[in-house]
C-alpha cells in the first residue's frame, strides 16, 4: 500500500463527495424545507442527463445542454408540483412516498418509451477531457471541474434561500403558512418554487453526471439510493449536511477501496447504520427537523 | 446417440399411434408413453403452448435485454409463420408452429435482478403452464432462473449468460446454455492478443463482484498468464455500480500496461468512460474480452478504437454465413433501422433449437426433448454447425473475435468491428473433466 495511493484516494473522496453532495442536494431542499419525500428524485435526475444530451449533441454545446436541463425541469418540477405533488403536502409520508414513486416509473418509462432503453453517448466536454496533475498525482480534469461547479451552485442556492426576500418568505411560509398568508403573501408559490428549485438541482447533476455515468433510464435509480444515504450521513434538510454528508461518504468509499475494493461500498452502509445509532439526526441535522 | 432402443420404439409407436388416433386423440396416446412431469401434458392441451420469456428491460443490462426482447419476437414469429431461418431448418421446413401447436408467448422484465427474474420464472410455469421458458442476460439471473427450471422439470433454454459456473459448478439438466462461457472466450482471446499487444503485459482487471465477473477474470488469467502476462491486480468493484472512480485511482496508480475491463452493460460503459478520464486508456490498451450489446455505442468510437473483444454473434457475419445474412434481412424488416446485436441472436438460435428438438422427439415431453438435445446432431443456424454438448450442455460452437475499427474506418452507425478470426469450438471447448458440472437427474 503507498502512501501515493492514499493520497490519490483522499483526493478522490472529496470529488466523488462533491458529486454525491450535488445529487443529495435536490433531495435535502424538498425534504428539508417542504417536509416532502420525493422520490422521483432520481428519475428527475435522469430527465435532466436527457435533456442536457439532447441539446448537447445538436448543439455540440455542453453549457446549453446544462442550461438547457436546468431550465427544463424546473418547468417540469413546476408544472408537476401543480398537477399533482401541491395535493400531498398535507397528505401522510407514505402518500408522498407512493405517489412520487409512482411518478418516477412514468417518468423513466416516457423517455424509454421515447429514446429507447439503449445506452446514449455523452462525451466529456472538450474543456475536461484532459487529465491535470495535482502534486504528484494525476486526476481527471472534468472531476475538478465539477467540485467548481458544485461549489458554485452550493453558493447561489444558499444566497436564494438564505439572502434574498423569496428565501424569507419560502422559510417562513414552511414555519407557519398561515401567518405568512394573512400577511397578504401566496405562501403557495413559494412551495411551487423549493419544489421545481429541487427537481431544477436534481436536474442539474444529472447533466453534470451524464459524462460519467452512462446515460440510459434507469440511470436514477442508484441515485436515489445513495442520495438518501448521503442525507440520512449528513442529516435531514440540512444544506451543509448534504456537502458534509457528500464528502464524508466520498472519503468512506475512496479510502476502504484503497485497502480493499470489495468493502467500499458496505463500509459506506456501515458508516450509514452508526449515523443512526449514535446520532440519529444526522452530523448536523437539527433534532424533530422534518 | 443416446437416444436407446426402446425410446426409440416407444417414441415410434407413440407417434404411430398418435397418427392412428387422429389429432383428437393425440394426447392420449402421448399420454400413455411419456409420464406427466413439470408442465407436460397439462401445458400442451389446447391449441398453442406456451412460453414464458425473462428480459431485463430494466436496470444495468437493459440494452442488452431490449435487443434480446427483439430477438424472442422474430423468432416466434416466424415459428408461427415458418419463415425465415425456422423454415430453413430441415425439421421445420413447411411446417407453421410447432408439432402443430401456435406459440404463445409472454415477456417479463427481469430487471436484471435474480429475484425477481425467479419470480417471473415460476408465474408463468404455476400459472401460464410455460413448456418452455428463455431468458435472463446477468449470469446471476441465468443461474438463479436454472434452479428453478430443474426443480420444476421445464426447459430453460439461457439468454444471455457468461460464466463458467451456468454450465459448470451450477449446471443443470434441464438448462442450456448457447452463448461462448469465460473459458472459450478466453482461450479464443490469448493467442490473438499475443500476436497484437505481445507477451510481456502487465494486466490490471476491473471485475464486477458475482459470478459472471470472477468466472471471465479467472479464465483471462489464466490463458494470459500462460502467455507469459503478469497479472498486477484484480479490483473488484460491486454489482451494479454507478461511479467507479474509486476503483480506478487504484488502477490508475498501478503499473499496469493493459486495462482488462470485464465490466458488462451499462457498468462497462461508465466504467470505460470514467477510465478514459483517468487518462488509464493513454496510458494503457484496453481490452474487453466479453463486449456487451450496446457498450460501443456508449462510449463512442474514440474509445473503440482498437480494443480486442469477443462478441457472440456480430452482423458481418452474415458475409460468411448465408443464414446469419437471412436473420439479418429479416430482422431489419421487422425492427426497420435496427441491426441485430448479439442477444437478439442468442434468443432467435435457442428458440430455433428448442423447436428442431422437440419436432425431431415429436413431443414436448421435457425428458425427452432433453435427451434428443443431448444426442448432440448438429443444427445449421447463424454461425454454421452447432449442437449441445451431453455433459454440461453448453452450445459447441465457435467464438467471433473482434477488434474495434476507428471512426473513419466504420462505414456505418453499427459498423464497430473488424472480425478478426471466428475461432472453431474444437480449438476453444474446456474438457468437460475441467468443468465440475455433475449433471442432475431428469426426474
Amino acid at each position: 500500500m503507498s502512501v501515493h495511493l492514499i493520497e490519490a484516494q483522499l483526493l478522490n473522496g472529496v470529488a466523488l463527495g462533491s458529486i454525491l453532495a450535488l445529487v443529495a442536494l435536490g433531495l435535502t431542499i424538498t425534504f428539508g424545507l417542504l417536509g416532502f419525500v420525493n422520490f422521483a428524485h432520481g428519475a428527475f435526475f435522469m430527465v435532466g442527463a436527457y435533456a442536457g444530451w439532447v441539446v448537447y449533441t445538436k448543439t455540440d454545446s455542453f453549457f446549453a445542454g446544462i442550461a438547457t436541463a436546468i431550465v427544463f425541469t424546473f418547468v417540469l418540477g413546476a408544472v408537476i408540483e401543480r398537477v399533482l405533488i401541491r395535493f400531498y403536502y398535507d397528505r401522510p409520508k407514505e402518500d408522498q412516498i407512493l405517489v412520487t414513486f409512482g411518478l418516477g416509473i412514468v417518468l423513466v418509462e416516457s423517455v424509454r418509451a421515447i429514446f429507447g432503453g439503449k445506452t446514449q453517448l455523452v462525451q466529456t466536454p472538450a474543456w475536461g477531457a484532459s487529465v491535470v496533475q495535482v502534486a504528484d498525482l494525476f486526476y481527471p480534469q472534468y472531476r475538478l471541474e465539477v467540485v467548481g461547479i458544485v461549489a458554485i451552485t452550493l453558493v447561489t442556492l444558499w444566497l436564494i434561500l438564505f439572502k434574498t426576500r423569496i428565501g424569507l418568505i419560502v422559510r417562513a411560509g414552511i414555519d407557519d403558512a398561515l401567518i405568512v398568508n394573512i400577511l397578504g403573501i401566496n405562501v403557495h408559490r413559494t412551495f411551487l418554487l423549493v419544489f421545481a428549485l429541487g427537481v431544477a438541482v436534481a436536474g442539474l447533476s444529472g447533466v453534470i453526471d451524464a459524462p460519467i455515468l452512462a446515460v440510459y433510464p434507469d440511470m436514477g435509480t442508484g441515485v436515489l439510493v445513495q442520495s438518501f444515504v448521503v442525507v440520512v450521513i449528513g442529516g435531514v434538510g440540512s444544506f451543509s449536511g448534504a456537502i458534509v454528508g457528500g464528502i464524508v461518504a466520498g472519503e468512506i468509499i475512496s479510502l476502504t477501496t484503497a485497502f480493499a475494493p470489495d468493502y467500499g461500498q458496505v463500509m459506506l452502509y456501515v458508516a450509514m447504520a452508526l449515523v443512526l445509532i449514535l446520532r440519529p439526526q444526522g452530523l448536523l441535522g437539527v433534532e424533530g427537523r422534518a | 446417440m443416446s437416444l436407446n432402443r426402446e425410446r426409440f420404439l416407444k417414441t415410434s409407436a407413440g407417434a404411430a399411434a398418435g397418427v392412428a388416433a387422429g389429432a383428437s386423440g393425440m394426447h392420449i396416446a402421448f399420454g400413455a408413453d411419456y409420464s406427466p412431469i413439470g408442465t407436460f401434458p397439462s401445458g400442451t392441451q389446447g391449441d398453442s403452448v406456451f412460453l414464458g420469456l425473462m428480459c431485463p428491460l430494466t436496470g444495468s443490462y437493459s440494452a442488452d435485454g431490449e435487443d434480446l426482447r427483439r430477438g424472442y419476437l422474430l423468432a416466434i414469429e416466424q415459428l408461427n409463420n415458418g419463415t425465415g431461418v425456422m423454415g430453413k431448418i430441415p425439421s421445420l421446413a413447411g411446417k407453421k408452429g410447432v408439432l402443430g401447436k401456435k406459440i404463445a408467448y409472454k415477456v417479463a422484465d427481469s430487471e436484471t435482478n435474480p429475484n425477481t427474474a425467479v419470480q417471473h420464472a415460476t408465474e408463468f410455469i404455476t400459472q401460464n403452464k410455460a413448456i418452455m421458458i428463455s431468458g435472463g442476460v446477468a449470469s446471476s439471473e441465468v443461474i438463479a432462473m436454472a434452479k428453478v427450471a430443474q426443480q420444476q422439470k421445464v426447459i430453460f433454454m439461457t439468454g444471455a449468460s457468461g460464466s463458467n459456473d451456468t454450465t459448470g459448478k451450477d449446471c443443470q439438466r434441464y438448462s442450456f446454455r448457447s452463448q461462448c462461457d469465460a473459458y472459450m472466450v478466453a482461450k479464443a482471446m490469448a493467442p490473438i492478443l499475443g500476436k497484437a499487444l505481445g507477451t510481456k503485459r502487465r494486466a490490471i482487471y476491473l471485475t464486477p463482484d458475482y459470478s459472471y465477473g470472477h468466472s471471465l477474470t479467472g479464465s483471462m488469467r489464466e490463458f494470459t498468464e500462460k502467455l507469459g502476462w503478469t497479472t498486477v491486480a484484480d479490483v473488484v468493484a460491486p454489482f451494479p455500480s454507478t461511479d467507479y472512480s474509486s476503483y480506478l485511482t487504484n488502477i490508475a496508480n498501478s503499473n499496469a500496461d493493459t486495462f482488462i475491463n470485464i465490466e458488462f452493460g451499462n457498468d462497462g460503459v461508465a466504467s470505460t468512460k470514467q477510465a478514459a478520464q483517468f487518462g488509464i486508456l493513454k496510458k494503457m490498451k484496453l481490452v474487453v474480452p466479453n463486449v456487451s450489446t450496446y457498450f460501443p455505442d456508449g462510449v463512442g468510437p474514440d474509445i473503440m478504437n482498437g480494443v480486442y473483444g469477443t462478441q457472440e454473434w456480430y452482423y458481418s457475419l452474415a458475409g460468411t454465413y448465408p443464414l446469419s445474412k437471412l436473420f439479418l434481412a429479416d430482422f431489419q424488416k421487422k425492427y426497420p433501422g435496427i441491426i441485430p446485436r448479439w442477444t437478439a441472436h442468442i434468443a432467435y438460435a435457442q428458440l430455433a433449437i428448442w423447436a428442431d428438438a422437440v419436432t425431431r422427439a415429436k413431443t414436448f415431453h421435457p425428458p425427452t426433448v432433453i435427451e434428443t438435445l443431448e444426442a448432440g446432431k448438429p443444427i445449421d443456424l447463424m454461425l454454421g454447425n452447432v449442437h449441445y454438448r451431453a455433459g454440461d450442455h453448453q452450445l459447441v460452437r465457435p467464438v467471433p473475435v473482434v477488434v474495434g475499427k476507428s471512426r473513419y474506418q466504420m462505414q456505418n452507425k453499427d459498423d464497430w468491428f473488424k472480425v478478426v478470426d471466428v475461432v472453431g469450438a474444437n480449438d476453444v471447448m474446456q474438457p468437460l473433466a475441467g468443468t465440475s458440472c455433475k449433471m442432475p437427474s431428469l426426474t
